[in-house]
């Protein structure tokens, strides 16, 4: 790929996902979450902390996409269900328009829980299997009360299907009848059937064969240019997380360590971690992949009961030094929109 | 000499009560010694049904092989007895799975499930075996290996116990190794560790690896012959770049420009494979593909088209592989 082409596919790129306002949506500030470990039986005392989610801030603007990325146990899962108010956050602060999802009583959580949505990864354990596919999607319209009317529920559920790529007649089948493909689009119906403004994709297309993945990700972006929705895309693949977000942030066992304009991200990444995971996707073109650099970087992940001193990751860092063992690194902005957890780039 | 491995029109139908599964109907490959072969596509394709039957492990009932060859070093593997197949399995040709969580024992140590198969198979004392584990342990990079020994799995991370299963893999001294969706449940920078490992070590040792996965880049960096799966049986066949760079088939191009990809500038839009897979219970004489296919003609209802060659090992079983599809590069 020479200069001219990479220019006009980032032009290219940004004209085609969609109108972001310069509104913010989401502030997340300082969110920690630390899940206990106990000990004993009848009096259980707390031993250690598993530290999910350690000190994360971002914010998402309005009809944007924000990808979150990173391996397992980095805490993206955990970031989206705090948000959701799935866990109580150990400490900090989820503004959503302007207030604090931590701080709201059950009956003001009832109404934000109307504009925030999940589509979740599995399919065939995110779908009640005693439940008939209208009624899955019809549940939350009438518990909300918002078409109370069984008929006039039915034609929206049935537009809802239609939307989402499906006959309307799947109303009355179960989730059993249906393939993988088509459970995720009857996950993304339930989600849109309240209207949300915003919706966390918690790899919502990691389980798909590739030929359907494919369909349910245009589904997923005409949906966004449609209801101008907002994401968050939480996903370990990250070649589609570059096809669908605007920008992007990368995870490492709790902590946020660079946060970049999509391209950006791609194009320039600095943290090591951030490197080393875009070096270790493999390309579909095995010529590339004869003449392509492989850094692989050595060890595993820690254990977030007892993470490394310092930045987490220097114990598998290529560019660490004796200051990174002892000293947290800041979550600084190096380039405007650019940021980056680490003091040696 | 001819191939380590060759199979020849293997069918695997599965007998249940909504119908007959044709899950591998017609499958021939072979493998040459000291050679990476991939095996890819999507599930239900028949890939690890097909990987299944060489080494006999497809539940009977409701499988069984109703037909062709599997030929190991001469032997006809699908009628062999269950005796002789025994003898193979582990020694000659051993398998590792995918899910690393689940495909080890839980109760029995490191040590105990590496040496069970060379003192089965090798005729190896006890103490001999347990030297021979503590070393194969270090050969696929785990740290205090003679600690390890006595551990347990549950005691290792998921990339530790793939570890532990490609030492067990080699632990006979094999001639093939058969990889099913080896770093599918594998971390990317992990699954990068795991496949290098894997290269390294059936290229020093010239085992020959079938790999099955349905993830295209895998393929790219490690395959030096690709199979393309569709349905129960193969779509496309060659030298891994005819297949990237010069897709004959339909569906492997249409798999191929379905995934987007960090080398090329972004689409607007992805490009699907309209449709579903279809039901392996009512497949007519026709081409599988041909209801998710751009370039479907009438006479592709008429039979399934055969395997033709595309010039060098490069076959493609469609019709119209020499026309309309003859000049797209990728």
């Amino acid at each position: 790929m020479n200069e001219a082409q990479a220019q006009a596919g980032s032009d290219y790129g940004s004209q085609f996902r969609g109108q972001v306002s310069n509104e913010t949506l989401i502030t997340v500030k300082g969110l920690k979450m630390h899940f206990p470990i106990t000990e004993g039986v009848l009096v259980p005392r707390k031993v250690a902390d598993v530290k999910a989610v350690d000190g994360v801030d971002f914010f998402i603007r309005k009809g944007e996409t924000l990808g979150l990325v990173g391996e397992s146990g980095c805490g993206k899962t955990t970031t989206g269900r705090c948000i959701l108010r799935l866990e109580d956050p150990t400490a900090g602060e989820i503004l959503y328009d302007g207030k604090d999802i931590c701080q709201l009583n059950n009956k003001e959580l009832i109404d934000v829980r109307k504009k925030i949505q999940v589509i979740f990864q599995d399919p065939y354990s995110s779908l009640n299997p005693r439940m008939k596919i209208g009624d899955i999607i019809g549940e939350p319209l009438k518990v909300h009360g918002i078409i109370p009317d069984e008929a006039k529920r039915r034609e929206r559920i049935g537009y809802l299907l239609g939307r989402c790529g499906l006959h309307p007649d799947f109303a009355d089948r179960y989730p059993h009848e249906m393939s993988g493909g088509q459970r995720q689009r009857v996950g993304i119906a339930r989600a849109l059937a309240m209207e949300p403004e915003f919706i966390i994709c918690d790899e919502a297309v990691s389980a798909l064969d590739v030929s359907i993945q494919a369909q349910v990700i245009n589904l997923l972006e005409e949906l966004r240019d449609e209801f101008k929705l907002t994401y968050l895309f939480i996903s370990h693949d990250l070649s589609v997380v570059r096809h669908i977000c605007h920008r992007v942030a990368v995870m490492y066992l709790g902590h946020m360590v660079e946060l970049a304009d999509c391209d950006e991200l791609f194009d320039h990444p600095m943290h090591p971690y951030s490197q080393a995971l875009l070096n270790a996707v493999p390309i579909p073109d095995p010529d590339l992949e004869k003449t392509r650099a492989h850094t692989i970087i050595k060890g595993e992940i820690p254990s977030p009961i007892n993470p490394p001193p310092g930045c987490v990751f220097h114990p598998r860092c290529p560019l660490a030094v004796d200051s990174c063992k002892k000293n947290i690194p800041d979550f600084r902005e190096v380039r405007p929109g650019h940021w980056v957890a680490c003091t040696e780039v | 000499m001819g191939a380590l491995l060759e199979i020849d029109n293997l069918q695997t139908h599965f007998f249940t009560s909504g119908g007959t599964v044709k899950a591998v109907d017609g499958v021939s490959y072979d493998v040459n010694a000291g050679e990476t072969v991939a095996v890819v596509g999507e599930s239900g394709s028949g890939k690890s049904v097909t990987a299944l039957s060489i080494l006999r492990l497809i539940p009977k009932p409701p499988g069984e092989i109703v037909g062709g060859e599997i030929r190991f070093q001469g032997k006809n593997l699908a009628f062999c007895s269950e005796d002789e197949i025994r003898e193979i399995r582990g020694r000659d040709i051993s398998m590792i799975f995918q899910e690393p969580m689940t495909s080890l024992n839980p109760v029995l140590s490191i040590g105990m499930q590496l040496t069970e198969p060379m003192i089965a198979h090798m005729g190896m004392s006890e103490a001999e075996a347990r030297e021979r584990a503590v070393k194969l342990l270090e050969m696929v990079g785990i740290n205090e290996p003679r600690r390890r020994v006595d551990q347990y799995p549950h005691h290792l991370s998921g990339g530790m116990r793939q570890r532990v299963m490609i030492a067990m893999s080699l632990a006979c001294e094999p001639k093939l190794i058969i990889a099913d969706e080896p770093t599918t449940a594998l971390d990317v920078t992990i699954q990068a560790q795991i496949l290098e490992l894997m290269k390294n070590l059936t290229r020093d040792l010239g085992v020959a690896m079938i790999i099955i996965t349905h993830n295209l880049g895998v393929v790219a960096r490690y395959a030096d012959r690709v199979n393309v799966m569709y349905a129960g049986r193969i779509v496309e066949t060659g030298v891994a770049s005819d297949i990237y760079h010069r897709p004959r088939h339909p569906y492997t191009l249409a798999l191929l420009k379905s995934v987007p990809r960090m080398d090329r500038p972004r689409q607007a839009k992805l490009d699907p494979v309209d449709g579903q897979p279809p039901d392996l219970t009512r497949l007519d004489g026709g081409c599988s593909f041909r209801p998710r296919c751009k370039f479907a003609i009438d006479k592709c209802a008429e039979s399934f088209p055969p395997l033709e060659e595309m010039g060098g090992q490069h076959y493609s079983a469609c019709f119209r592989s020499k026309e309309s599809l003859a000049e797209i590069e990728l």
